[in-house]
């Protein structure tokens, strides 16, 4: 039995991208939108994220770090990915993806990094000892000038690197947009907003996604949660959802009333074989539920539990309705045939290199990197420092 | 000199960030195929590698030079333009060497309704053959397949 | 007699040549071959295609294709009335073993052999992000399978359905065009098997090649037209239902 019903193009039995170009673009999401979070503080001065900053840069680290591989494992030849930097094809988006990716790790996210978290670097590498002490000394480059005028050309500097990193995190995950985008040959992807779309349901998971990291590790810790940091975070959550609602929504009556040829078929998937991921998981659980929740936040004056509940129930909900959206836009734009006929069916495979344990692997593996990096370079010792002399 | 004192721990990075650029650089040189960019974007020698693969189906000009009496029979007949590899199958290997690979006897009953068999779906006016139309004799004892109608004759 | 045979090939000049390019040629040492004399293409009668499958089972053998996968294939198209929207199509095993015997004699039937288009503007070289598929100066879209990274997007480019991953190499494939055969003065493998003349390997810029004929005096369309993607195979006759 191969799953098709109707008719397909023989060659279209097959799905060619698996769950971990889901992954994919889910992960890079996570990425730009936490990058964008810590921006906000940066560049916008919104002070009372300032405790989410380094856990959000560090987070989006963690995370980018990771999003190469599920590209590598899902390739047939991934010892020739290295081709994409030495001949990319400068018609191919796909061919930029490395680029844009070593900009964006190197020349935003490790850079910024570093200039934040510089004289801690200087710091450890006098204080700590044994091999500790030897990475702390390859970190600070060779360079122990932590003057006050040094630390103050680093803040003017890593201003700069936020502001020219913002657009850097739209371009890093607009054109993963619009490596969907851009297909002409598939209805269900082309669209000029993709890119759109994937920005800001990026910032949504990444905003989610650090919120709950942030919530976690305070737990963790044995720290007590900073409400006004939370609170200001959700409402950020709530706004950037409900423009990411009203695009997908746009996007949505755009196709329906204009019902070109490919709607039938495209509306006949989306109420069967798309049904539970995108009408039940992505609309009902992942953004209405969460926009309600958040909506009655920002409305209601609730309790400080009710209100930690709600934003860690409206977070979960929010990353499991945008890794929905991943699947949707790549499982889902490759169910259909080309000839508008027919349908084919997904089958996850579970032990491969494209299977289910792989995906699951990835997606906790950036997690462990965070771990590291928190033990690296903990992101809240200096507020713990002012805490202290507050005390 | 001195102005640039507390900034030049941003020099060392990005100093780091060009030495990996000009590193990559050098590596690219050797890396990049040779014949990369010759007519366009891509590897020039991949068409020769893919013009160089080896040739299954002999073609019909290659069978006539020995098989003119074959050639000659089929001139009058309705299978004149149906080449002899669309019902003998790939023979390169028996054009090349004729003395050992011999062509496998085809089996008519099976070979001729792929294309005769009556259906609806095929063109109307090309000749279709309703299954019971031999009562069960193969189609070459009234029909010779070089040149089909019949008395032709023709060559075994 | 065989012996004999292959004498007379070996004595006919002519014929000798040619043989020498069949084995051995590659476009550089095929004395007579100029990739920038050449664009290549092809033409599909649908009219006179009958399902016998022969293309396809041709092309498995040439050019070694995978089961499952098709670099041509063969779609019977049943069409009833006014209902152009919503033909009924099938292609068992991509008509490899030809089809099933039609009953219904209701609606239109017809055969629409598929494969790549060679297209000159093509979505898939397009997209290609390492410049392993590409279109080579004769017309041919090819695939470097030495330099072919798998990552299929170019499949997902394709709004024709005609690449796949190759299962056992890992790397896009599709129809060559028989660049192997026609680089030597060969015709490709499923025009050598069709009986009925359906296909024609076309050279566009040859002045003396019948589709300049052809083309002035036939309803000529290309698959997908609104794809614009300067497909190259042209089907005489093809219905308005055809995806």
């Amino acid at each position: 039995m191969t799953g098709v019903e109707g008719f397909t193009y023989p060659n279209e039995v097959e799905l060619y991208w698996s769950v971990l170009i889901v992954l994919y673009p889910y992960i890079t999401g996570l990425v730009a939108g936490a990058f964008i979070l810590a921006s906000l503080e940066r560049v916008f001065r919104v002070e009372a994220v300032k405790p989410t900053y380094r856990l959000a840069l560090l987070t989006a680290l963690a995370f980018l770090i990771v999003a190469p591989l599920p590209l590598q494992f899902h390739l047939g030849h991934p010892e020739r990915s290295p081709e994409m930097y030495f001949t990319p094809h400068s018609t191919s988006a796909m061919a930029m993806f490395g680029y844009v990716y070593l900009w964006y790790l190197m020349a935003v996210l490790t850079f910024e990094i570093w200039l934040d978290y510089r004289r801690e670097i200087v710091l450890q590498s006098q204080q700590s000892k044994g091999l500790m002490r030897v990475i702390y000394k390859v970190i600070t480059l060779g360079s122990s000038n932590i003057s006050a005028r040094s630390l103050h050309i680093d803040e003017r500097v890593g201003w700069v690197v936020t502001l020219v990193g913002i657009p850097s995190a739209f371009l890093l995950h607009g054109y993963v947009g619009f490596i969907f985008g851009s297909i002409k040959a598939n209805p269900w992807w082309s669209s000029p907003m993709m890119p759109v779309v994937f920005i800001f349901s990026a910032m949504v998971s990444g905003i989610a996604c650090v919120m709950l990291i942030y919530m976690a590790t305070s737990r963790m810790r044995g720290k007590k949660i900073d409400m006004r940091c939370v609170d200001t975070v959700a409402m950020y959550l709530f706004y950037t959802f409900i423009i990411d609602f009203s695009l997908e929504m746009l996007d949505l009556i755009h196709r329906i009333y204009e019902a070109d040829e490919s709607f039938r078929t495209l509306d006949f998937m989306v109420h069967t074989k798309l049904y539970f991921s995108h009408i039940v998981v992505q609309i009902v659980l992942g953004t209405l539920i969460p926009l309600v929740l958040l909506g009655i936040t920002q409305v209601a004056k609730l309790s400080e539990t009710a209100r930690k509940r709600s934003y860690a129930i409206a977070g979960i909900l929010t990353l499991i309705g945008i890794f929905a959206m991943r699947w949707n836009v790549v499982i889902g734009g490759q169910l259909f045939s080309k000839s508008f006929l027919g349908y084919t069916t997904y089958k996850m495979a579970l032990v491969t290199r494209e299977g289910l344990l792989v995906s699951i692997a990835l997606t906790i593996l950036p997690l462990g990197i965070l771990w590291v990096l928190v033990k690296l370079l903990p992101p809240w010792s200096e507020k713990e420092l002012h805490g202290a002399s507050a005390d | 000199m001195n102005k640039f004192k507390d900034a030049e721990h941003l020099f060392r990075f990005v100093g780091l960030f060009v030495l990996l650029f000009v590193l990559f650089l050098v590596i690219r040189v050797y890396v990049v195929p040779k014949s990369f960019g010759k007519y366009g974007h891509y590897r020039a020698n991949a068409i020769t590698e893919i013009a160089a693969k080896p040739v299954h189906f002999a073609g019909h000009q290659t069978c006539e030079t020995c098989h003119a009496d074959v050639a000659a029979a089929k001139t009058s007949g309705k299978h004149v333009h149906v080449n002899c590899e669309a019902c003998h199958g790939a023979l390169f290997a028996h054009a090349n060497d004729p003395g050992t690979v011999t062509p496998p006897k085809l089996d008519t009953a099976k070979l001729c309704v792929r294309c005769h068999a009556a259906s609806a779906a095929r063109p109307k006016a090309f000749p279709q053959i309703a299954p019971d139309h031999s009562g069960g004799l193969a189609c070459e004892t009234c029909h010779q397949p070089h040149n089909p109608v019949i008395g032709a004759g023709g060559e075994k | 007699m065989n012996l004999s045979r292959r004498h007379i090939l070996i004595l006919l000049p002519a014929a000798a040549v040619a043989w020498k390019s069949i084995l051995a040629g590659t476009p550089e040492t095929s004395p007579n071959y100029a990739m920038s004399e050449h664009w290549w293409s092809m033409l599909i009668d649908i009219p006179k295609c009958i399902g016998c499958g022969n293309c396809v089972r041709a092309c498995q053998t040439e050019n070694d294709v995978p089961d499952g996968f098709f670099r041509t294939w063969v779609e019977r198209y049943h069409v009833n009335d006014e209902d152009m929207t919503n033909p009924e199509v099938i292609s068992p095993d991509g008509g490899k073993e030809g089809f099933p015997v039609a009953e219904d004699t209701s609606g239109k039937y017809f055969f629409v052999p598929k494969m790549c288009n060679h297209c000159a503007d093509s979505p898939c070289t397009q997209v290609c992000p390492v410049g392993a598929t590409f279109i080579s100066p004769d017309g041919v879209v090819l695939v470097d399978q030495k330099y072919c990274l798998g990552c299929a997007y170019c499949v997902q480019a394709c709004p024709y359905g005609c690449r796949y991953i190759h299962p056992e190499k890992k790397v896009a494939d599709k129809c060559t065009l028989c660049y192997h055969r026609i680089t030597k003065g060969l015709t490709t493998a499923c025009c050598e098997a069709c009986p009925t003349g359906a296909r024609q390997l076309v050279d566009l810029k040859n002045p003396n090649d019948p589709i300049h004929e052809f083309l002035k005096t036939h309803s000529v369309q290309v698959l997908k037209p609104q794809m614009a993607t300067g497909a190259k195979v042209f089907y005489n006759e093809l219905d308005g239902s055809v995806r």
